[in-house]
């Protein structure tokens, strides 16, 4: 059991290694379709940079491959609330994403009361707490209290939607 | 003397009563984010920079101060009770600081620990407010040359020293720069990096990406690996010391602010080399060296004074050059730019009363936060006791709407969560965060001086030498770059002794 998850965790970090190459290589096209003339006011133009942090995300990618294929490992970063002895728990991650993603969804069509509160709530249960009733309380107090607080203290009207002249 | 007289300025700017309990706020916010698991200073400046940008420059930049600040204090106070140090400067904090609470004693460490960054904080922005006039006097003599290769020693300083893989802290401000170029290109105008997107085209707003990298990459990683049992927190009283206690603190105290601040100032800088290095000295004179591993207040005393000491030397390369090496000077900076304001050698003679003022209330921040957080230590030792779902749903929660209400559209959430996916997948496989951060920040104006140094030497490439200070610096430059390697040629060529870097360190990483 413990070979076969060392050696695919060995794999998932070469992931890291390939988006290092995929963007080098996307900043590479980007910057080599730009079209400018040379021009004596400057002679570095806009591609020179991107080319070279181009190389740079390319030599990394092929250094940090190898350095991987050789065993070399990364570091997990700690923490006072991280127990790297479990693996990661999607079960938690995965709902916590989609409370954010549904938030984003929601927003600017539902206003921010109501995303706000999809948000935090969803947040908090995927998160682990069970205490429904409560936890909703607190996430339509915060989501209107942040509403007014920007509203009235900041001047940021953030977007009502739904509740559009209720607020 | 002249910056007596702009100080005292200053102190009177800073000490109008709303800008006062702006420091307040900025102290009480700073310490509880401190104490706070996964909430740093750096993030908390970064989501504060929307909700201030209604405000005078100068009440933020003073709420700022107390921030970092408080921020550093706050890191103390949760290594000494939970043995888990938040961030790398605390690591060695909580060796015996940790120690220190389990035998009873957590009330005289945390009073060490916040008497000892008082002093060493007050002495540290003393040398800020003396330092950084001279160096922006030698500044301001430099060139874009000088100033390009600065940036440079900067970048690679901060990524090949700190952390603990090389190669990794590479990647990371490979990706940050990269991150950095998206956007309008200043001198021409062409597009870069936007995929025909137009909401790309103003480039990624920095607050976005601070707050995804630190904020929602460290909540989404938090709760992959979320501890099952909660950590024990050793309750404590009012802090304080006895008579005992205070003649073993007050010589570690100034010897760590002695070795702190010229490391903060040194453009690698950082806490940790200093800490590490107190904590050494202070092992070595101590009267009582069976104490230590066991609790010993100069364990404390030292390294905590060294790490505040720091903190303040980091100002002045921030302040004088424009140059930030750690992640809240970082995003400092992207503050004064969202303010309009150029940091740099100009700032003192355009921007002198804000710089002043903000030096004085580095000063005011200091002393509140021992004047608040003495009787309040119990208070911060319950914060630690909040729910974990409750505290990582309301990083996300206040993520967003700093992210989203920069702009007010939907868009910017997309990239937050992107980029916090990445920031997931950094802390994942060890990549360092600074680099990336300091890669965005630092690119494009290191771009622009690029492209003004070859345009002063009409492309000629050795342009880029034509400063005396360049040359130096490049030398620099290139003597950290090749120390690994030269390390590695002394150490075959003499049987390897105990190896003083861990396994995993930049030394190893380059062998290939």
């Amino acid at each position: 059991m413990s070979s076969i998850t060392t050696g695919l965790k060995g794999r998932a970090e070469l992931g890291v290694a390939l988006l290092l190459g995929v963007v080098g290589v996307l900043v590479f096209l980007d910057a080599n379709g730009l079209v400018t003339p040379y021009s004596q006011s400057d002679p570095v133009g806009p591609k020179t940079v991107p080319f070279i942090v181009s190389g740079l995300l390319i030599v990394c990618a092929i250094l940090l491959a190898i350095n991987v294929m050789r065993g070399g490992t990364g570091e997990a970063e700690g923490g006072e609330d991280v127990d790297l002895a479990h693996p990661a728990d999607w079960k938690t991650v995965l709902p916590l994403a989609g409370a954010f993603i549904l938030n984003i969804l929601l927003i600017d069509w539902a206003g921010w009361v109501i995303s706000g509160t999809v948000l935090f709530w969803g947040s908090v249960l995927a998160l682990g707490s069970r205490r429904y009733i409560r936890d909703g309380l607190i996430s339509i107090a915060l989501s209107l209290l942040t509403f007014y607080g920007f509203y009235l203290g900041l001047g940021i009207a953030l977007p009502a939607g739904l509740l559009e002249g209720i607020l | 003397m002249d910056v007596w007289s702009s100080l005292m300025d200053g102190f009177a700017t800073a000490l109008t009563p709303m800008n006062l309990l702006f420091a307040v706020i900025g102290v009480l916010l700073g310490t509880a984010v401190g104490v706070l698991p996964g909430l740093g200073p750096a993030m908390t400046v970064a989501l504060l920079l929307p909700v201030t940008a209604a405000l005078e420059p100068t009440s933020a930049f003073i709420m700022f101060a107390g921030i970092y600040y408080g921020g550093m204090f706050g890191g103390s106070t949760t290594s000494i009770l939970l043995n888990t140090p938040g961030e790398s400067s605390s690591v060695v904090t909580a060796i015996e600081g940790n120690k220190m609470a389990k035998a009873g004693r957590a009330a005289q460490a945390l009073a060490t620990a916040a008497i000892g960054s008082f002093i060493a904080g007050t002495i540290g922005t003393a040398l800020l407010a003396v330092f950084a006039p001279i160096v922006v006097q030698f500044a301001v003599s430099l060139g874009a040359p000088s100033y390009f290769a600065i940036m440079v020693l900067a970048l690679l300083a901060v990524t090949a020293v700190l952390g603990s893989s090389r190669l990794r802290g590479f990647a990371s401000l490979a990706l940050g720069l990269a991150i950095g170029l998206v956007g309008i290109d200043s001198v021409t105008g062409q597009r870069r990096l936007t995929f025909g997107q137009p909401l790309l085209v103003d480039g990624l707003d920095i607050v976005v990406v601070a707050v995804a990298i630190f904020a929602v990459g460290e909540a989404l990683w938090v709760a992959a690996h979320l501890r099952r049992t909660p950590l024990h927190v050793i309750p404590v009283g009012r802090p304080w010391m006895g008579k005992k206690d205070w003649a073993r603190s007050w010589k570690p105290w100034l010897r760590g602010t002695a070795f702190g601040f010229p490391f903060g100032a040194l453009p690698a800088g950082g806490a940790e080399i200093p800490t590490f290095l107190s904590y050494v000295t202070e092992k070595r004179l101590s009267k009582h060296p069976e104490e230590f591993g066991k609790g010993a207040i100069e364990g404390v005393a030292g390294p905590e004074a060294a790490n505040n000491a720091a903190a303040a030397g980091t100002l002045t390369p921030m302040l004088a050059l424009g140059l930030p090496t750690n992640a809240t000077a970082a995003v400092m900076l992207a503050a004064f730019t969202s303010y309009g304001i150029q940091p740099g050698p100009q700032l003192f003679s355009s921007q002198g009363p804000l710089v002043w003022a903000l030096i004085a209330s580095l000063f005011i921040g200091n002393f509140l936060l021992l004047l608040i957080n003495l009787p309040l230590a119990p208070v911060w030792a319950k914060l630690l006791q909040l729910p974990r779902p409750y505290l990582y749903a309301g990083i996300l929660f206040f993520a967003t709407l700093g992210a989203y209400s920069v702009n007010l559209q939907a868009f910017d959430l997309v990239i937050l969560l992107v980029l916090g996916a990445l920031g997931f997948m950094m802390r994942r496989f060890g990549l360092p965060v600074l680099p990336l951060i300091l890669g965005v920040i630092l690119g494009p104006r290191i771009e622009g001086q690029l492209r003004k140094t070859l345009q002063l030497s009409a492309g000629d490439p050795a342009g880029l030498f034509s400063e005396p200070i360049a040359i130096v610096v490049y030398i620099i430059v290139a003597i950290i770059l090749v120390w690994p390697f030269a390390y590695k040629l002394i150490r075959r060529n003499r049987p390897a002794k105990s190896p003083l870097l861990p396994a995993n360190s930049g030394a190893a990483d380059y062998s290939d």
